[in-house]
């Protein structure tokens, strides 16, 4: 068995690699000189973890060590772990983008998922430690109806899985094609086979040690990065800030934001301005909205739930969530230095040339602070990013398909399906096994699919359902005595169908009117661009005429993109939905959605009372408080 | 294990004991209290941000205004807010609880 699990792991490397290494590479930021390098670099960390999920594959045998390392992880590692299984691409690479080409208000963005673990701390972490056993229908199936619970249960975390995995997924290809120019159908069954080849052999004990390796390596880079460009100023915010509002690129960034209103500021304005709101959030509601999903949606996130039952004690899952609250922390406040940095060295427009979204803006910068595109050092540190900005994607996912898989195997296959039966520890393990294979297999599926969908969208969308769903219904079980099945079997579906229904009637999806006439007005815009770029070309100062080069391009871009959106949208009226235009204005449906689904749950459980789960509130109270009843016998 | 099966444990007597109580009244209290001024406190960001511009524009120090100091204070009250509820759950939380589950564990065999 041992033998045949090498054997399998060591295929599972070789071909992760072969993939890799195999087709015709297009453009990527790499140049094709150094892809060597970003390749050696990435086999350095896949081989790493490779080994890491060999020793572990000889750790698991129940199910609760393949879903829960056998609760044998401490708290400082469930803090890395957790840092790692949250501090996905969108959030490394994501959040530096934006304070890059907004400014102000992409620092303000990374601070609600922060704040998130401030509910996670004090309202869920320990109780789901001495209620729960691996998954979250554990505690929603204590007191209530075993088999209602776990379907609409696994119903939501399969949900919320499917669109923060499909986010991941669709990134990911996207980000690896952008760095290294692989295809992204490869790129996308890369991650997917790495991915399957550390849970299905390690388990929880991999994944863990997975993310675990990837946050070390993901602060590592950061804090070196941030050394770099911060030793010049002698470790002075003031200094370092006082030169990018004062980088005429940051200037020229603020001016094009602001349009119109930017003809009466002075240069020095224009660089204050980008330390200032509102440059990125138009509407004050979307923000409040995004806020309230962000800082009750984590506490609903199954894998990040699915991590406290690592941990032998509350006390564990305490230390581990101030652990991550530390590490999670850090790193937002290093991507303050990331992204203004790469304002300041890198320039905006330079990095949105290479990604419209400033997703390249840490990569990016790491290259010009090893010495630029042609050195060696400035290479090396792009594929060093770029191989962490990979792994970061792979653990991430790794984290989702466990939950997702748990659901499948634990809540509905034992749960339900089964339930009544005794099932052997071996049946478990293999049905968790082929659980995994089952979700990982759809997730490169779906991935591949959903090539093209807006990321933000599906990470929104993840939240926004974790906390409309499985929030109220986790918080009320726990907190309140007359909770019932009825509650929570009408909060998951009322709080999962508001969340996605309004997220398909909301401006997020493309309405072709609205993007036609977009488009239109960019092409009836290009005559007065291209003259003024004429005049600045003749201009005998070389920088003028080089600048004026570059926009050209850029302009050139622009409006091959709005070509393509209009050929795209010909004959087109309306969006996927069906609707010439939004229903509504909001774009994180949270603001509605998370008062229904707790709504939901306090009507039905006062409407369709449930003597039994009101007397079995003692036990549940008492429990979650006291951890009498918490297993240590598997503790390691 | 502490207890073998769930029905040796009687959960009424632990609800009903005083010192379970006394727990329950002091975290409970604790908890909420601090939930609400941390979620409170949060929100002031995204209000400010978008109610408050001019106010967060004020410079404070070099190019640094009220808003960037705000955004960064909000690091320093979640890490606050951690490290005093972990102090505070480990010096008397846990003792509390670890009390009351040993009876439990003594009297359950």
């Amino acid at each position: 068995m041992q033998q045949m699990q090498r054997k399998w792991v060591a295929l599972g490397l070789v071909g992760a690699l072969g993939l890799a290494a195999g087709p015709a590479f297009a453009v990527g930021a790499v140049s094709s000189d150094y892809q060597w390098l970003t390749f050696a670099v990435f086999a350095a960390i896949i081989g790493l973890t490779m080994y890491v999920t060999y020793v572990a594959s000889k750790r698991v045998k129940s199910a609760s060590d393949f879903y829960t390392a056998g609760g044998g992880i401490s708290g400082m590692q469930n803090g890395w772990a957790i840092a790692g299984d949250y501090l996905s691409a969108a959030s490394f690479l994501g959040i530096a983008g934006l304070i890059s080409q907004y400014g102000y208000d992409g620092f303000m963005y990374s601070v609600g998922w922060l704040m998130a673990y401030i509910t996670v701390l004090l309202l869920i972490a320990e109780p789901c430690r001495n209620i729960g056993k691996y998954t979250l229908s554990d505690i929603l199936a204590y007191r209530n109806d075993p088999r209602k619970t776990r379907i609409v249960g696994a119903l939501s975390v399969i949900t919320v899985s499917t669109f923060y995995l499909t986010a991941q997924m669709v990134g990911g290809g996207v980000l690896v094609k952008t760095l290294v120019g692989i295809d992204y159908e490869v790129s996308v069954i890369a991650v997917g086979v790495l991915m399957l080849s550390y849970v299905l052999f390690g388990g929880m004990v991999a994944t863990t040690w997975v993310q675990i390796i990837k946050a070390i390596l993901l602060v590592t880079a950061s804090v070196v990065l941030v050394m770099l460009v911060w030793t010049p100023y002698g470790f002075s915010l003031p200094a370092f800030l006082t030169d990018v509002v004062g980088d005429s690129k940051v200037q020229a960034r603020v001016a094009a934001l602001l349009g119109d209103a930017s003809t009466n500021m002075t240069a020095d304005e224009l660089g204050q301005r980008f330390l200032e709101p509102g440059l990125y959030f138009k509407a004050p509601i979307d923000q409040i909205s995004l806020g309230l999903a962000l800082v009750f949606g984590t506490a609903g996130l199954p894998h990040i739930l699915m991590r406290f039952f690592t941990v032998p004690t509350a006390q564990q899952a305490r230390k581990s969530v101030v652990w991550a609250m530390a590490i999670i922390g850090g790193f937002y406040v290093l991507t303050l230095f990331l992204g203004f940095g790469a304002a300041r060295f890198v320039g905006p427009a330079e990095i949105a040339a290479v990604d419209a979204g400033g997703n390249m803006a840490a990569p990016l910068l790491a290259q010009y602070l090893g010495g630029g595109a042609n050195s060696f050092l400035g290479n090396f540190m792009l594929a060093f990013v770029s191989a962490v900005a990979f792994a970061t994607i792979v653990a991430v996912v790794a984290g989702l398909v466990l939950a997702a898989s748990s659901a499948l195997a634990h809540d509905l296959y034992v749960g339900v399906f089964r339930a009544g039966e005794t099932v052997t520890p071996q049946e478990q393990v293999k049905a968790a096994r082929i659980a995994t294979l089952v979700v990982g297999a759809m997730s490169i599926m779906i991935g591949i699919a959903a090539k093209g969908q807006n990321v933000a969208v599906l990470v929104g969308l993840a939240f926004a359902v974790a906390a409309s769903a499985n929030f109220p219904c986790v918080l009320l079980t726990l907190y309140w005595k007359r909770c019932n099945t009825a509650g929570i079997v009408a909060g998951m579906l009322v709080g999962t169908l508001s969340a996605v229904g309004l997220t398909l009637v909301s401006p997020n999806l493309t309405y072709p009117i609205a993007a036609t006439e977009a488009a239109q007005k960019v092409l009836a815009a290009e005559p007065a661009k291209r003259e003024s770029i004429a005049v600045a070309l003749a201009s005998t100062d070389a920088a003028v005429a080089a600048k004026a080069a570059k926009d050209a391009a850029a302009l050139d871009k622009v409006i091959a993109k709005a070509n393509a959106d209009i050929e795209k949208n010909a004959g087109k009226r309306t969006s996927f939905m069906g609707l010439e235009k939004p229903l509504i204005g909001l774009k994180n449906p949270g603001i509605i959605s998370i008062p229904l689904g707790f709504l939901s749950v306090l009507l039905f459980s006062l409407l369709f009372r449930d003597r039994r789960a009101e007397a079995m509130w003692n036990e549940v109270y008492a429990r979650q408080n006291t951890g009498i009843l918490v297993s240590r016998s598997s503790a390691h | 294990m502490l207890v073998k099966a769930d029905k040796t444990v009687d959960w009424d007597a632990v609800i009903a004991d005083p010192r379970f109580q006394a727990l329950h009244k002091k975290k409970s209290a604790f908890l909420w209290g601090l939930m609400a001024f941390s979620v409170a406190y949060y929100f002031l960001l995204p209000i400010g941000a978008a109610y408050f511009q001019e106010l967060f524009a004020i410079r404070v120090w070099g190019p640094i205004n009220v808003g960037l100091l705000f955004a960064l204070s909000q690091f320093i009250v979640a890490w606050s807010v951690a490290i005093y509820y972990s102090r505070k759950a480990n010096a008397e939380f846990d003792r509390m609880a670890a009390e009351i589950a040993d009876d439990v564990a003594r009297q359950g065999g």
